[in-house]
């Protein structure tokens, strides 16, 4: 019999702080989430992986620059080699970029100020295992909080990833907190299985906090790892 | 070594360090903030810790996207301070 929740892991670096409320989200949408410390060099068992926000290693250097080399990186690398489904989420975006899973690079906000709010993303490509849920051209209210928001990819790069399709979230017109090139918010690369975003769905999954759209973002998460937990039975 | 914003890429804190500067008067056309970070490599000779230090650079101390360094040697004497041996 096939387990009912999928398990995904959740890593844990030294300085995350959004772990918890990812486990957390992940379980609310009947998800399995395993926390994974960021000193072991194998994933458990696991059919997604989240890297979750935070200041992993406190983003000296550059935010997600140390954070590439914990040993449970190369293991990450890995899963997603094999086309496991990853998702980077505000730090964790910063960690995939600089581990060169993900294009592109987070810099400071183009205002050098710390962003706390919501923020209207719009939904650029809903076919991907982490917006399956969403609709081509659908407006998310999902918070952003960070300092290093500012999406930068060379011209070239950044001409590739729209004409792929690799851009997965925009933010909406007049709405983007930090400078970044296009509007980018989010981006997959470009086999599909790796997505990184600076807004966090994991802290709008339920209205009473303001708003729920992030479930739908998650839970295409959640769908996914099932269906591979499902395929693998 | 010194790592700089690449030129063309946006650097907001050497914005606000020009903007800062004109307000007390100066006459400041552009500024760029990066980093210096200094080593101590042990190496045989200066050419080798050059190759060193920039191999550092490639794969930690720098992002070739957004970002350029500079490597200075500079090779100590007994009983004389550090200088630079090339620039």
């Amino acid at each position: 019999m096939s387990r009912v929740d999928p398990r995904i892991a959740v890593v844990v670096f030294p300085g995350s702080n959004d772990h918890d409320d990812a486990a957390w989200a992940l379980a609310a949408l009947g998800a399995d989430p395993v926390p994974v410390w960021h000193g072991d060099p194998r994933l458990p068992d696991v059919a997604a992986v989240v890297l979750p926000g935070g200041f992993s290693y406190g983003d000296y250097l550059r935010p997600g620059a140390i954070a590439r080399f914990a040993p449970v990186m190369d293991a990450v690398r890995a899963f997603a080699g094999a086309g496991g489904p990853v998702l980077g989420i505000c730090n964790g975006f910063q960690v995939l970029c600089e581990a060169k899973l993900l294009p592109g690079v987070l810099r400071p906000n183009a205002s050098l100020s710390f962003v706390c709010r919501d923020v209207r993303v719009r939904v650029e490509q809903p076919n991907t295992p982490f917006t399956a849920r969403c609709d081509s051209g659908q407006t998310l209210t999902i918070p952003v909080k960070h300092g290093d928001g500012c999406f930068f990819a060379p011209p070239d790069v950044l001409a590739e990833l729209e004409a792929r399709g690799q851009v997965v979230f925009r933010y909406a017109e007049g709405e983007n907190p930090n400078g970044s090139v296009a509007d980018v918010a989010g981006v997959v690369n470009a086999r599909g299985n790796v997505m990184g975003l600076m807004p966090h769905p994991e802290h709008a999954v339920d209205p009473l906090l303001g708003s729920g759209d992030g479930a739908l973002v998650l839970a295409s998460l959640v769908e996914t790892a099932r269906h591979r937990e499902l395929a693998a039975a | 070594m010194l790592v700089r914003p690449k030129d063309g890429i946006l650097d907001p804190q050497g914005q606000a360090v020009e903007s800062s500067l004109r307000q007390l008067g100066f006459a400041v056309a552009q500024a760029r903030v990066g980093r210096v970070v200094d080593l101590d490599v042990d190496a045989p000779t200066p050419a080798a810790a050059r190759a060193a230090v920039e191999r550092m650079c490639e794969q930690l101390l720098a992002n070739p996207l957004i970002e350029r360094f500079h490597v200075e040697i500079a090779v100590p004497a007994p009983g004389e301070a550090e200088r630079p041996v090339e620039a």
